[in-house]
Formats: structure tokens, C-alpha cells, sequence
């Protein structure tokens, strides 16, 4: 009986499902990291919410995880599911190739955004990201023409192996090797977490190391630092002995650029679901995407604190 | 006669490292009979049961079983259970999350397959010849602790047992669930089954036994017909104590000369733990006790008393007035004191301090937010480390350190330090040394004459005739009987225990 | 006057452990680099003067860590179990704080109402896990779990936004200096908690009745004690320690972060408790040593970023350390130490008695 009551109800389940999505014209699975992650994901999660709703016809699923084993499993039971795109934001680079493989043997198109998977290209349509690696390049620039004698830097990594912190610590990696001047007083992870990276420079302090360049890899880490050199009495900023650089261009962290407390912020935009969305809208139209690259790069700026205007804060800040 | 035995062990003998817990005891089962091995607290009951079983493994002796060439080897319970020996405890060792069927079959089968339909089939068969109201699919756990107990029984037969030992089966079933076993036992003695019963309740030793076997310290005492021993001798046989005249028992039916209010009354008291309802009323300045055999319910009345154990109904008035006491601090809160008898569980707070042990309970009554002083503290410790001569290094020495005897004076301490105005003492003197038996034995009359009102238990009888100027005595959870002054002989308890008639 | 240096010893054993840790830590640093703990008074951008060293590094960075394992103490001692919500709750906390300020202007009075608003709201979730454990005698780890899980969500949607800031020369009062004090304010935070706590311990029963439920829970009920209320009244005091760790560790950067907030403290503030010498199952209990062992935990982390050690690998080398000192911790240890000790001073008095 029990059985019997089991089966009934599954079989209920599959039909409302397909009843539910002969109803909507498209059904996106996007495998996201979660809104609470940072400002950059909030800013991120509520563009995709916007694009992907029910007024532009699409139903979608989403599945939000900082990690990489549950974002996996919520990518295969959305192929189980039947979805007809799968959106995929990965919590880290390596790992994925069984599950796009399945998809593609589902004949489910697969588009990475805002993070790249270290795959073959085959494995998925189109790749909206940003280029974390010329972020990092556009920012070593920036320091470059700040024509200091001495480059002695403090440098706040993120989480160690996530595709923000590989592309923003490769190009200061490379400087730092080719010339003699440029110095990594440290070098450590701070994973995200702002409370660390106060701890970091707190200790090169104590340590009575010189240094003059704090390059932190996300906007909070480097909010951290600057309470270090703050306790400590360091100045910081435009006029200050410190170049404070932090990257994601939160709303609160141009505020500090516009006050001179910090000096550099590198945009990462989130902006990525109308560029998808264009595309599949493509591809339901039976129409071939012709992509010269399956990487579609965002269009970047970094921000100085000497040009920043009110009005970039307003177009480009993320956050209230 | 001699066919009919199934079971012969001779001369078996068993030491723990202190203890001689067996000497050369005999015990003979018969074919299909119920034969109650019966003996107080230490008497070397179970330890005869776990040698049979395979639990220890005996030091002298022999085993012999009907059908078996030679000397029957128990090493382990494996081994018991293919000689045909099978064993039902008191608390249900099967599964309660599986089916009846299941239960009866587990860890049976020969192969890894089990044939479901098969298993079924067999354990409706049995269930129903032995008229145990079960269902084979039924989840063990739905079923109640008797049909439980039942299902395990029928486990046993079914694996053809020519032993079944039934250790205290009925301690948890009501009087329906005891008389539906009993009659699944009856059925069992007429399929010439060998049961052997241990049980502490004597009439259902009289309801259902053929033969009585009895120990006392390890020894063997003697084995009787049932029809032969008479209540009173069976427990003046478990007791060691020879009956000295056979005098008829007097109650005293004689008002009492106090008239005084009562210091504690109770009316139709019961607990959670199975005491029935009872009236109990203790006066000012008297030690009155409660005896009777082990699980007797004595321990569980005066729990009810204090609140200890969930109580369930009835009415308490302190002097005369009605109050509610339904666990500890109400009972702490009017005066009432209570020295558990399990001193290591119930008692000590083995950790803290001897210090800190003797202000517990009047630090718990002056209230959470008035805590007593370094200095108080210390001098009340002080004053009763002194006042009852415990042995300790100093009042910070932590209460687990100190010998049985200290650590019940701690706990002694501790209730006195409340001045309260009735005490319970439940078992203050077991496992200690003579010389503090009779230090607190003396302590408890003085308190009596200071005005406080005491309640003693002890296994002990004599101890107990010594203290208490009046005793209740109990049997199979009710109370039986209460003696006072002449009254008080060894004599009149034993057969008050024992049922009087006979 | 001898006897009574001894008998305090002996009351004060339990110290022994992290003192000792502390003491290695310290002397490992006198050796690898004598100016470590060099204090110097500077300037803060704010204009005070200030002390600064890794010496304040320590103390002022193990203030949270501090005030969690006095909570995690008590939980321990009167359940025999942990709580692994700390920093979960202390999430939770820190987003309330932050609602409230963000609520209008923020004054001191404000400030009061957001503290006292995420108490509130911490002990309410520190009740529902003391319910749970001492109700519903669910083990603390598991009990806990639920929160642990969930807690981060939670914080996340009091606020709604991912990381609100709080900017304040009030804020950064309480996270880093007031203005004419010179040391940093998280330690006279810490130094608060621990006396009002003293406080508490001297004028209730707190301490007896904690430790009497934690080491026999029957014979504490049959003297009166209320059990369950007791262990609810631990998860409650926890819930007041994971607020005030909460809005220091919000003060301290004027942002909140729900998903990095203390992150993985509930693990050190478990090992502080273990490191101080008190048993995690529960019992006898001192507060001091747990504090001792936040102390020595933060030392050999900031050890370990001055060495320049990778942070990756730090929660490796933590993990050795930490085995060493719960090694040299355990009974076994403790009684074989013992025992040699024992035979030192007898070949001791054998030689004098010789010698006489």
C-alpha cells in the first residue's frame, strides 16, 4: 500500500513538472554563489533575478553555494531535472568536467559567467566573465605609472585558488619578479575575511617592516587593513604614505576613494545575465551564436581616487 | 525421578577478587517445571545464572544437561544457547524497531537469504500456539513490554530450548500482564520446558513455582517443594535468621497514646515508579523505618515522600497543613531531608569538595542568589567535619577521595546542616565500616530525642529493631503490616514479610 | 606561610597547562626575535596616543576568542558538551547591532538600544539550544548544529544587504581606541565581561550549581537544583558572550560580513576550553584557564604571521602545536609527569637523608 502511495505521488510530481515547464517557454538552472558571499554576488544574484523572471519568459532554478562538491550536485540534478540552460557561477575551477559532460550529452548548453572553469572549450557555449587576470594587469598599471622609487607591498590574497584571487595576483606576481624594486613585504591569504587581513597588517607593523603599498584583493580585506594603519597611526590614501588599493567597487568602498582614504579600486562587473540572455534568446531562435571567442569579457575599468567622480559612484558602485 | 533432570550443576564455585560470590552451590532442574531461585541482595543469584549462561566462566564445579555425554562446557553465551539454555531479562534485549517475526528470527538463519515469506509463516505458528497476542508483522515496539517479553520467550522455545531462565520478567508488567505470563509459563511446563524463575516478589513464587532453591551468601541454603516451605520460613530461610518462637502474630490495634499533629502525613501517596498508593504519618521525635525485601517498594515509598521520583498522586500535610510536594526543593523547602540509598549516583557530587558537598542542599534552600561566604562555607564544613569525625586531609579534599563510610557522613553532614525537621535515611549504613554503623546508629536516636523526626531503612533487621521505635513493612509494593513497640521482634517481621498466615 | 603557597598550587593546578603553553610560546619568540614583544606608544590617526606590539596584537586580537570561551565554559561544565553555534549566533548578533544603528542616527543612546536589542535577541537563540539539550536532551554538538547551519542564512537576512557598514567615530570607539585611552578598547572589553562575570559567580550560586549538574545530575536534582534551568541559564550567559564578541568584531572594521564574521571560532573557543584544563565533559570548571587558552591560542597565531608562515598552512602548524599541548594535557601525561616528579623528589630526599 505504502508502495503503491509512493509511486502515485512520484508520478504526480513528474507530471506537474512537465505540465510546469510546458508552461513557461524557458527553464535556466543557474548554479550561483550565495547573495550573502559579498556585495559584488548580491549585485550579481539580483541582475541574474532580474533578467531570468517570469515577465522575459524564462522559469528559473537557482541553487546558490559556496561549495564546490554541493554546487556540483545541484548541476547534476538540474540536468536530471531537464533544464533547458544551465547557468554556472563555480565556487572553484577544477572538478566540473563530468558534470558538463553529462549535460552536453543531455543536450543541455552550458554558459559560465562571471568565473571561468578550467575545461574544454567544447564543454560549453559561451563564457560571460570577467578577466580577472586583466584586472589584476590594469591595476599593476595603475601602480606602475604611480612611479614610486621603492614598491613595498602588503599583498591581502582571497581565498587561495578561486578565480578572482589567480587573475588579480598573477600580474603583480609577474611585476614583482621582473623588477627589483618592487617587493612583497608579505604575502598571504586572508580568505574574504576582512578580520584577518587586519590581523596581516597588524603584524607586518609590529614587525617594523617598511612598506607603502597595501594591494588587497577584494574591497573588505583592504577595509581591514586600513584599520590597522589606522590603530597604528600610518596615513593612508592620496596624500598619505600608504597606497591603499582594494578591488569590486562596493558603493562604501568608492566613498573612500572620493574621500582620499584609499587610492585604487578595481571594477568587477556583475553585470552578466543580459549578454546570456541574448544569447539563448538566440538560440531558441534556431540561429547559430558565430562567437569569435567562447570568452565574452566584461568591459572593466579601475577607478583612481583622484579622478573618481560622484557619478561613477552612482553607475559603478555595487551596494547601497 | 532421575530421567526427569535437565539441568545438574554441582559443586559450583566462583571468586572476584575479594569476593567468594559462589561456594560449592548445587541446583538441580527438572523437566517441565518452574523452579524459583530466590535469595536477597548478594545472595550470588545472578552470578549462578551468569555462570550458566556463559557470562562468567565458574572457578569448581560441574554442569551436566540431559542428553549430553560427559560435562556440558559453557564458555560463552553462544555455547549456553546450543546447549539448549536460554535466557529472558528483565529489560527486552531485542530490537523495537524491526517486526515480531523478524525479532524471533534474527540472527538465526543459516544462509545469507532469508526466506520472508517462509519466517513469517513459522513465527504466526508459534506465536499462535502459544497464544501470544502478536502479529508477525508487527513492529516490535508497538507491542506492549509483556507481549515483548512473550516474543522473547517464544524466540527461546522456538529454538529449542530446554532451559529458559526468566530473570525478573514480571518487575515491570501489571497484575494482567503477570497472570497472561503465567499462563504462557504453564503452557510452557506442560511442553516439559525446565523454567527457572528469579523473582523478588514471593507470591508469585507461590503462584507459580513447583520448587524453590534458596541462596544466601553465596551458599546454598537448600531446595524445597513449594508446597513444603511456608512463606515465613522461605524468608526467614533468605534472611538467616532461625524463627525463634511460633508465637502468633498480634497487631496492635490499640490507639496510639501520641495524639500530636502529625510532623509529616501522607494519604494515598504514589509515584512513576510503580509504589502503590499508601498512608504514611511519622510524629515528632520518632524513628520509625520501613522494611521488607529487596524491591519490596520500601526505597520507593520514601522517594514518593521526598519527591524524588515523579510523584503521581495523593495528599501531603506538614503539621497539619496540606502542602504540594512534587519534586526535591518542595520537600526540601518543608523541612523534609533525604539520604538516597544509591550514595555514588544519587548522593555524592564526586568532584567537589567535601566542603562544597555538605553546603549543597542548604545553599539550594537559602536560594541561588544568596550564595553562603568563603568564610560561612568553611565554617559550617569545619563544624561538621568536626561535630561527626570525618576523615578527610581538609574540607577542599574532593568528596570521591574519601572511603564509603566518610563520604556517607559527608552526605549525613550535608542534611543535617539543614536542620530539617523529618529525615529520611535510606540505606545510611550499607558498605560501611561497623564502628561508623554504630556512630550513626546512635546519631539517629539523638536526633529522635532532640525532636526530629527520622525515618530509617536498612537491610538489616536487627539494625533496624535497634533504631526505630516503629516499622512498616512492606511486600510486593504494598504496604503489610506495621509494627510497634513489644511487637518489635525478629520474629514478628520475618512473618509479617513473609505474609503472616502459613 | 610555605604550606599556604602549597595548598594554593594545588587549587590552581589546572592552570599549570596554559600557563605553560603561553610560557613556551613566549619564550620561542625571546629566542627567534627579542624585540617581538616590544610595545610602543604612537599616534593613532584619530590623534590619540595608543600602545601598539604584538604584545596588544595578542590581547587586543583574542578579545572575542576570550569572551566566547568564557560562555563555551560554563555550557561545557553543565552539559558536558559543546556549543558549536558560537559563531553563528555571534553572526546573528553583530547583524541585529548593525540593523539598529543603521536604523538612524547613531548616538550613544542608540548604540546602547542595538546592544541590548542583539543580547536580547542572542539569549533568545541561546534558550532555543539549551532547550533542545536540556528539554529535549539532544546532545549539545547536535542540538547546536541546527544554528550552526543556519545561523550565517539568518544573519544574512536581518541586514538583507552583504556587507552593510556602520561608520562612526562612536563605532570605532568600541572596535579600536577611545579617544585619550592608550590601550585598545576590545581588552577593556574583555576585562568588563570578566569582572561582571566575577560578579555574577560571587553573588549566585552559579559556579556550585553548574559544576554539582555537570558532574552528577541526579544527585543535584535530589538537592533541590533545577537541572534543565541551569543548562538553559548556561546557553543564555553563551548567547550574552557571543553578542558581545558579535558587536566587538563589528566595531573593529564598521562592517559586518555575515559569512566571514568569527568564522571557525567555535573551534578555538572549544580548544581554549580544553587548553585551560577544564573537561569536555563537563564538571569542574575554570574560567581562567579558558581565558589563559584564548590567550595562547592568538599567541601562536600572530606567532605564526610574524614568522610569515602562509595562512593556508597556519591551521596545519596550529594543529600540531594544539595536539602537543592537549597531549601534554591529558590525565595520562599528568599522572606518568606526576609520578616523575614524585620520584625526582624522593631521590631528592634520599640524597639529603644520606648526606645527613
Amino acid at each position: 500500500m505504502k508502495k503503491f502511495a509512493a509511486l502515485l505521488l512520484a508520478m504526480l510530481l513528474v507530471l506537474t513538472m512537465t505540465v510546469g515547464s510546458a508552461m513557461a517557454e524557458v527553464t535556466v538552472g543557474i548554479v550561483n554563489n550565495p547573495p550573502s558571499e559579498s556585495g559584488y554576488r548580491e549585485a550579481n544574484v539580483k541582475d541574474f533575478e532580474a533578467v531570468f523572471s517570469a515577465e522575459n519568459g524564462y522559469t528559473a532554478k537557482t541553487y546558490y553555494s559556496l561549495k564546490n562538491d554541493e554546487q556540483l550536485a545541484a548541476a547534476q540534478q538540474f540536468i536530471t531535472d531537464g533544464v533547458d540552460y544551465l547557468l554556472i557561477s563555480a565556487a572553484e575551477t577544477t572538478g566540473w568536467d563530468a558534470v558538463l559532460t553529462s549535460a552536453q550529452e543531455n543536450g543541455i548548453p552550458v554558459f559560465l559567467f562571471d568565473r571561468m572553469i578550467a575545461c574544454d572549450e567544447s564543454l560549453y557555449e559561451a563564457a560571460v566573465v570577467s578577466d580577472m587576470a586583466n584586472q589584476g594587469k590594469l591595476a599593476v598599471e595603475w601602480l606602475i605609472a604611480q612611479n614610486l622609487e621603492a614598491y613595498n607591498i602588503i599583498h591581502i590574497q582571497g581565498a587561495m585558488g578561486s578565480d578572482a584571487q589567480i587573475g588579480r595576483t598573477g600580474a603583480l606576481d609577474a611585476q614583482v619578479a621582473a623588477n627589483d624594486n618592487w617587493k612583497l613585504v608579505v604575502q598571504q591569504t586572508a580568505t574574504w575575511d576582512e578580520a584577518e587581513a587586519k590581523k596581516i597588517t597588524e603584524s607586518v607593523i609590529n614587525s617594523k617592516e617598511a612598506f607603502n603599498i597595501i594591494y588587497a584583493e577584494n574591497d573588505g580585506m583592504a577595509k581591514g587593513a586600513v584599520a590597522a594603519l589606522d590603530e597604528a597611526g600610518i596615513s593612508h590614501g592620496v596624500n598619505g604614505d600608504v597606497i591603499v588599493m582594494g578591488f569590486d567597487c562596493n558603493r562604501w568602498a568608492l566613498r573612500e576613494l572620493l574621500a582620499g582614504n584609499w587610492n585604487y579600486d578595481g571594477q568587477c562587473s556583475p553585470f552578466q545575465a543580459q549578454v546570456i540572455s541574448d544569447l539563448i534568446q538566440k538560440l531558441e531562435a534556431g540561429e547559430a551564436l558565430n562567437l569569435e571567442s567562447k570568452k565574452i569579457i566584461s568591459e572593466e575599468k579601475g577607478f583612481d581616487a583622484k579622478t573618481l567622480t560622484q557619478e561613477d559612484i552612482d553607475t559603478y558602485g555595487l551596494g547601497e | 525421578m532421575q530421567n526427569d533432570v535437565v539441568l545438574s550443576m554441582r559443586g559450583i564455585g566462583k571468586s572476584f577478587p575479594g569476593v567468594r560470590a559462589l561456594h560449592n552451590v548445587d541446583f538441580t532442574l527438572r523437566k517441565g517445571e518452574v523452579h524459583a531461585l530466590m535469595g536477597e541482595n548478594g545472595a550470588g543469584k545472578s552470578t549462578l545464572i551468569k555462570v550458566l549462561t556463559g557470562v562468567y566462566t565458574k572457578d569448581a564445579g560441574t554442569i551436566h544437561m540431559d542428553g549430553v555425554e560427559g560435562e556440558v562446557i559453557i564458555r560463552s553465551p553462544q555455547d549456553a544457547q546450543q546447549a539448549g539454555i536460554s535466557t529472558v531479562y528483565q529489560e527486552i534485549t531485542l530490537c523495537p524497531n524491526i517486526t515480531v517475526a523478524e525479532n524471533m528470527f534474527i540472527g538465526r538463519g543459516k544462509g545469507a537469504l532469508v526466506k520472508w515469506k517462509d519466517m513469517e509463516k513459522r513465527a504466526g505458528e508459534i506465536l499462535q500456539s502459544l497464544g501470544i497476542p502478536a502479529r508477525p508483522k508487527q513492529q516490535l515496539g508497538s507491542c506492549s513490554l509483556a507481549v515483548q517479553q512473550m516474543v522473547a520467550i517464544a524466540r527461546a522455545v522456538d529454538m529449542d530450548c530446554k532451559v529458559l531462565i526468566l530473570d525478573e520478567p514480571t518487575s515491570s508488567l501489571d497484575d494482567k500482564e503477570v497472570a497472561m505470563l503465567f499462563s504462557l509459563m504453564r503452557d510452557l511446563k506442560s511442553r516439559g520446558v525446565g523454567i527457572i524463575f528469579v523473582t523478588h516478589f514471593l507470591e508469585q513464587v507461590y503462584a507459580v513455582s513447583d520448587r524453590i532453591t534458596v541462596l544466601r551468601n553465596g551458599e546454598l541454603v537448600g531446595e524445597y517443594e513449594v508446597k513444603d516451605l511456608p512463606q515465613v520460613e522461605l524468608v526467614s530461610k533468605m534472611m538467616g535468621k532461625e524463627l525463634e518462637g511460633l508465637s502468633d502474630l498480634v497487631r496492635d490495634d490499640t490507639p496510639v497514646a501520641d495524639t500530636s499533629t502529625p510532623v509529616y502525613e501522607a494519604a494515598g501517596l504514589s509515584s512513576a515508579k510503580g509504589v502503590n498508593p499508601f498512608d504514611f504519618a511519622i510524629r515528632k521525635g520518632e524513628v520509625n523505618g520501613f522494611t521488607g525485601l529487596l524491591g519490596s517498594g520500601r526505597s520507593e515509598s520514601v522517594r514518593a515522600i521526598f519527591g524524588a521520583d515523579r510523584v503521581t498522586g495523593g495528599k501531603v500535610m506538614i503539621d497539619g497543613k496540606s502542602v504540594k510536594v512534587g519534586k526535591p526543593i518542595d520537600a526540601m523547602k518543608q523541612g523534609i531531608g533525604y539520604l538516597p540509598e544509591d550514595r555514588k549516583d544519587d548522593g555524592i557530587i564526586a568532584d567537589l569538595s567535601v566542603r562544597d558537598n555538605i553546603i549543597l542542599a542548604l545553599q539550594v534552600e537559602k536560594g541561588f542568589f544568596h550564595p553562603f561566604s568563603q568564610a560561612e562555607a568553611e565554617a559550617f564544613a569545619d563544624e561538621y567535619i568536626k561535630a561527626l569525625e570525618i576523615k578527610t586531609a581538609s574540607s577542599d579534599t574532593p568528596i570521591k577521595s574519601l572511603s564509603g563510610g566518610n563520604q556517607q557522613k559527608v552526605i549525613l553532614a550535608r542534611w543535617l546542616l539543614t536542620h530539617p525537621k523529618y529525615l529520611i535515611l535510606d540505606e545510611p549504613t550499607r558498605g560501611i565500616d561497623v564502628g561508623t554503623k554504630t556512630e550513626i546508629q546512635r546519631l539517629v536516636r539523638k536526633l529522635a530525642e532532640e525532636g526530629m523526626s527520622v525515618t530509617f531503612i536498612s537491610s538489616e533487621i536487627e539494625e533496624m529493631l535497634r533504631t526505630c521505635s516503629r516499622l512498616i513493612v512492606m511486600r510486593d509494593r504494598h504496604i503489610v503490616g506495621e509494627l510497634r513497640g513489644t511487637e518489635l521482634t525478629q520474629d514478628n517481621v520475618m512473618r509479617t514479610i513473609a505474609g503472616g498466615g502459613d | 606561610m610555605a604550606k599556604q603557597t602549597k595548598i594554593n598550587w594545588s587549587k590552581h593546578s589546572q592552570l599549570i597547562v596554559p600557563l605553560l603553553s603561553i610560557a613556551l610560546i613566549v619564550l620561542f619568540n625571546a629566542f627567534r626575535d627579542p624585540s617581538f614583544f616590544s610595545i610602543e606608544i604612537t599616534t593613532n590617526n584619530a590623534g590619540s596616543t595608543v600602545l601598539t606590539g604584538n604584545l596588544i596584537s595578542i590581547l587586543n586580537g583574542a578579545s572575542e576568542l576570550a569572551i566566547l570561551a568564557m560562555g563555551m565554559t560554563l555550557v561545557t561544565a553543565a552539559c558536558g558538551g559543546q556549543d558549536i553555534s558560537v559563531g553563528a549566533l555571534a553572526a546573528i548578533a553583530g547583524s541585529v547591532f548593525v540593523k539598529v544603528l543603521r536604523a538612524g542616527e547613531i548616538t550613544p543612546v542608540t548604540i546602547a538600544l542595538g546592544f541590548v536589542a542583539c543580547c536580547v535577541v542572542a539569549m533568545a537563540f541561546g534558550a532555543f539550544n539549551g532547550t533542545l539539550v536540556s528539554a529535549f536532551k539532544i546532545q549539545p554538538m547536535i542540538a547546536t548544529l541546527v544554528l550552526f547551519t543556519c545561523g550565517r542564512s539568518v544573519a544574512y537576512w536581518i541586514n538583507g544587504g552583504a556587507t552593510p557598514t556602520v561608520e562612526s567615530p562612536l563605532i570605532n570607539a568600541i572596535g579600536s581606541f577611545i579617544p585619550g585611552v592608550p590601550v585598545p578598547t576590545p581588552i577593556l572589553i574583555v576585562i568588563v565581561t570578566a569582572i561582571v562575570l566575577a560578579l555574577v559567580f560571587r553573588f549566585t550560586s552559579l559556579g556550585l550549581y553548574t559544576q554539582a549538574v555537570g558532574i552528577n545530575q541526579r544527585a543535584a536534582r535530589l538537592n533541590g537544583i533545577n537541572t534543565t534551568m541551569i543548562k538553559l541559564l548556561s546557553f543564555m550567559i553563551l548567547g550574552v558572550c557571543c553578542a558581545i564578541a558579535g558587536v566587538i568584531a563589528v566595531s573593529r572594521l564598521s562592517l559586518i560580513n555575515h559569512e566571514t564574521l568569527l568564522l571557525d571560532i567555535e573551534m578555538d573557543a572549544i580548544l581554549a576550553v580544553a587548553i585551560g584544563g577544564n573537561a569536555l565533559s563537563g564538571g569542574k570548571f575554570k574560567i581562567a584557564g579558558s581565558v589563559l587558552g584564548a590567550y595562547a591560542i592568538q599567541a601562536l597565531t600572530i606567532t605564526l604571521y610574524a614568522m610569515k608562515v602562509p595562512s593556508t598552512d597556519v591551521k596545519a602548524y596550529k594543529a600540531i602545536v594544539i595536539i602537543l599541548i592537549v597531549v601534554i594535557g591529558s590525565p595520562v601525561v599528568k599522572a606518568k609527569l606526576s609520578q616523575l616528579w614524585k620520584k625526582i623528589k624522593e631521590g631528592k630526599q634520599g640524597k639529603e637523608a644520606v648526606r645527613a
